[in-house]
């Protein structure tokens, strides 16, 4: 089977944008890679880490994203090629660090690959990563298509030695989660050799200390290292312009924008009138390519995701460079030209290009679009995120929102950033009534957990997965205990990171390359930390009650572990426990009491209704077996039969 | 950087369905089977947290010109291959015309609204009648039905793709096939797979 190393130089192959970013570092040589699964970034380090012996390279899951890129910092500092890799979210773990990290300066080629989210296809939020670049002053490159995304990065280890920096990639879901056509490079044959060297002078780039100070003296280094970068920029083969040479308007972009823009001028027929500028560069602009682009045309039209970053920044080099380019007309996210948020695509795109240059554009026949519109509210019924079928969370989530509602005392769960982030929706009761960050539900719960001196009386827990759990959910857990909070957290332990594709992490028994680890207990920290620590196996629903039941009222900090693998996990995929079954004499369906209790409320996917026979019935293609339907059907109409 | 040519260029090709339905093989095996006779093909993926139910679709755009956009415009599909039939009827509301074709599985996923009894799911009946007034063209087919008499449900989506290769509007042969399973699945699994093609294949024929 193919991977990322293979393929000779000059071969063509279909890769996706993630896999071509990892192939851009491979044949740079990078040697070290750390980072924390996000999608859509993911597959970067997955790949690498398929490698990792083949090509003698380091390559980990990182506990979190700021641990990820000291680790990938420690090897530039040793002299090695390394990237830290994460998802738009992940720069906001990483920014404290990242910050330093630009005053002291990198040794060996060091990059960050932030894959950004624009439209939240997987993710709470549309967070940039671009500012983040303005911010600490480090240079910002963007691919725009997947030759790019692997030539780019290569180049971005070469600026980073250049300028002795820190250079910020930036993708898009378009590009990691896309594919297309690269043309492979040559792959380095040597490994280098690590070695910190601190034994020069204070202040010595390759022998000194990586120290910020002094801090004026440092920020004046990075000021240069970036004005060094804009030199660089100036001449840059990843910006380019084609169209007409004084077009009407001219679209500046970078990313997946540039190819929305290339589609919409085409679907617009404008090629003669619309000049197209993509800029692979996008921080800082340099300048003296700007100005013979923005010079050329009165109309500049600004195509990014999601932020006006590009356009504000577009905007102050036109007001700099006015006496000699002229006044500007600006149109893009600002304006109101494009929607001020959500991701583009071409028609979008065109749309505005349609009503800058006052043209009709029409994307489906009214006729057709009206029948399609018809079709569609009748014949494709919406499709709200669920649980997969024997998913544990489903079964956590029905006894934490049972017990809480036998409590009566309007208790809440505090939820956090993982498949059971769906536990807000109704695959999940609606139980979570927050989510935010990273760790943010436990810290919320030691807040809450404070709050008896001014008369709350409700229960409070939090969520959290066993991957969270060691991301941020440990520093919030010591505060609840240090700070005598009341709280209860619930750790849905399913053996892996779930959501993004069953990466390791410090709980499993395996590394990132295979190889096998210790696995940290949960159960043992909390006990250590001096948290009251209980366990329970989710299906089985009688005894997880009870046992949760029981920490409501107890006070101080609890944790309650709820184990059971992932559904979709490498274990169980595929695999039945039981044969489920329902007799249909004995389910009386509307007219149990129950009324239909498994499909109207429980709702596993596995499960249908027979509107003839009016019975519920098991769906064998999509039911997992894993019989907790036949824990809460109260009819026993639900029958399992274990599968040897 | 190839020598043929397509009924249109670009050819738009939507495959869609629902999270776990083996939508993401799918397209990667019809991309690659073009890549390599020398097309251009961008495939542009929504799948984020879509193992979880949601509707999954691959957008693949084939050239003979230059990689395009992962997005393709509204109302510019040439075929839809679905891997379940109301997604099929989702995906004609955005990207369909009067001359797209449409392959369809048979098989309902039901939304949990359907499970509910909240929302009911179309009739095969009215299934059929959008698809006569939406498309220039279009086949339903048991393919999760065979695929089962197969031995697995997943089959499922490689059957389409034979079913797509027998409508003849893309280049797309079972040796291609083959060579791309050969490079892409453990060994263990061709003899299966390449059943399924041909049975999707003779589905249209």
């Amino acid at each position: 089977m193919n991977t990322i190393s293979d393929g000779r130089p000059g071969e063509k192959r279909l890769m996706q944008g993630n896999d071509a970013f990892a192939r851009g570092a491979l044949e740079a040589g990078l040697a070290v890679a750390a980072g924390y699964p996000g999608t859509p970034s993911s597959e970067i380090v997955e790949n690498l880490a398929r490698v990792s012996r083949e090509r003698n390279i380091y390559v980990e899951w990182s506990v979190n994203e700021k641990v990820a890129m000291e680790v990938a910092a420690a090897a530039s500092f040793a002299g090695l090629r390394s990237a830290a890799i994460m998802k738009q979210v992940g720069v906001n773990v990483a920014a404290d660090f990242m910050l330093h990290l630009s005053e002291t300066g990198t040794r060996g080629g060091m990059i960050l690959i932030s894959c950004e989210d624009p439209g939240a296809l997987s993710s709470g939020n549309e967070g940039e990563s671009r500012p983040f670049a303005k911010l600490f002053e480090v240079p910002l490159i963007e691919p725009a298509d997947f030759q790019e995304a692997k030539d780019m990065t290569k180049w971005a280890f070469e600026l980073s030695e250049e300028i002795r920096n820190l250079v910020m990639i930036r993708s898009v879901t378009r590009l990691s989660h896309a594919s297309g056509n690269v043309v492979l490079g040559e792959l380095p044959a040597e490994t280098p050799a690590a070695r910190f060297e601190h034994k020069g002078d204070f202040m010595d780039p390759d022998k000194g200390y990586m120290v910020p100070f002094p801090v004026h003296f440092r920020h004046l280094q990075m000021q240069k290292k970036l004005r060094k970068a804009v030199s660089i920029f100036e001449d840059c083969p990843f910006n380019s312009y084609e169209g007409p040479e004084a077009p009407e308007v001219l679209i500046v972009t970078s990313s997946a924008g540039y190819l929305y823009s290339k589609e919409a001028i085409q679907l617009l027929g404008v090629e003669g009138r619309v000049g197209l500028l993509k800029m692979g560069t996008t921080w800082p602009l340099p300048p003296k390519f700007m100005e013979k682009y923005l010079s050329t045309s009165p109309v500049i039209y600004t195509v990014e995701e999601v932020l006006p970053f590009l356009e504000d920044n577009v905007k102050i080099l036109a007001a700099e460079l006015a006496g000699r380019i002229g006044v500007k007309t600006f149109h893009g996210r600002s304006d109101g030209t494009l929607p001020s948020v959500n991701e583009l695509n071409p028609d979008l795109v065109a749309a505005g290009l349609s009503k800058i240059l006052s043209l009709e554009y029409t994307a489906m026949a009214p006729a057709y679009a009206e029948i399609a519109q018809a079709a569609g509210a009748t014949a494709a019924p919406a499709r709200d995120l669920a649980f997969c079928a024997g998913c544990p969370h489903r079964s956590s989530l029905w006894t934490i929102h049972n017990v809480l509602e036998m409590d009566g005392r309007e208790g809440f769960l505090c939820g956090d950033i993982g498949c059971y982030t769906l536990g807000v929706m109704a695959t999940g009761y609606g139980t979570l009534k927050t989510v935010h960050a990273m760790g943010s539900g436990t810290g919320l719960a030691s807040g809450f957990g404070k709050l008896k001196q001014f008369g709350m009386d409700q229960p409070v827990l939090s969520v959290c997965g066993d991957s969270t759990f060691f991301h941020a959910v440990m520093p919030a857990l010591v505060n609840a205990i240090h700070n005598q909070a009341d709280m209860t957290l619930v750790v849905l332990d399913n053996s892996g990171t779930a959501m993004t594709g069953f990466q390791p992490h410090p709980g499993s028994e395996e590394d990132a390359a295979g190889n096998a680890v210790p696995a940290l207990d949960i159960a043992e920290i909390a006990k250590a930390m001096g948290a009251h620590v209980e366990q329970s196996d989710p299906f089985e629903v009688a005894a997880t009650q009870n046992k949760l039941l029981s920490l409501l009222d107890k006070g101080g900090v609890n944790v309650f572990i709820l184990k059971q693998g992932c559904a979709l996990g490498p274990e169980k995929k595929g695999r039945k426990l039981f044969d489920v079954s329902v007799d249909e004499d004995v389910c009386f369906g509307e007219n149990c009491g129950c009324n239909k209790l498994c499909t109207r409320v429980f709702k596993c996917p596995g499960l249908k209704w027979d509107p003839e026979k009016k019975t519920a019935r098991i769906d064998d293609v999509i039911c997992s077996g894993c019989g907790m339907c036949a824990s809460i059907c109260p009819s026993g109409a639900i029958q399992k039969k274990e599968i040897a | 950087m190839t020598n043929q040519t397509l009924s249109a260029d670009p050819f738009n090709l939507i495959i869609t369905g629902v999270g776990g339905q083996g939508n993401v093989l799918a397209s990667k095996l019809i991309g690659n089977m073009l890549a390599d006779q020398g097309f251009y093909v961008t495939i542009g993926e929504t799948f984020g947290a879509s193992q979880r139910g949601g509707s999954v679709m691959s957008h693949l755009r084939i050239s003979t010109k230059s990689s395009l956009s992962p997005q393709m415009p509204r109302g510019k599909a040439h075929a839809i291959v679905s891997l379940e039939p109301t997604e099929a009827i989702r995906v004609l509301q955005e990207y369909g015309n009067p001359e797209v074709k449409v392959i369809s599985n048979t098989r309902p996923v039901y939304a949990l609204e359907v499970i509910s009894g909240e929302i009911s799911y179309p009739s095969d009946e009215e299934l059929k009648g959008w698809m006569q007034k939406l498309t220039g063209a279009y086949w339903l087919i048991d393919a999760t039905d065979q695929a089962v008499k197969m031995g697995n449900p997943i089959l499922g989506n490689v059957l389409l793709v034979g079913a797509l290769a027998g409508i003849g509007d893309l280049p797309l042969t079972k040796e291609g096939f083959r060579k791309v399973m050969a490079r892409t699945m453990p060994a263990s699994k061709l003899d299966i797979n390449l059943a399924a093609f041909d049975k999707g294949l003779a589905m249209i024929n």
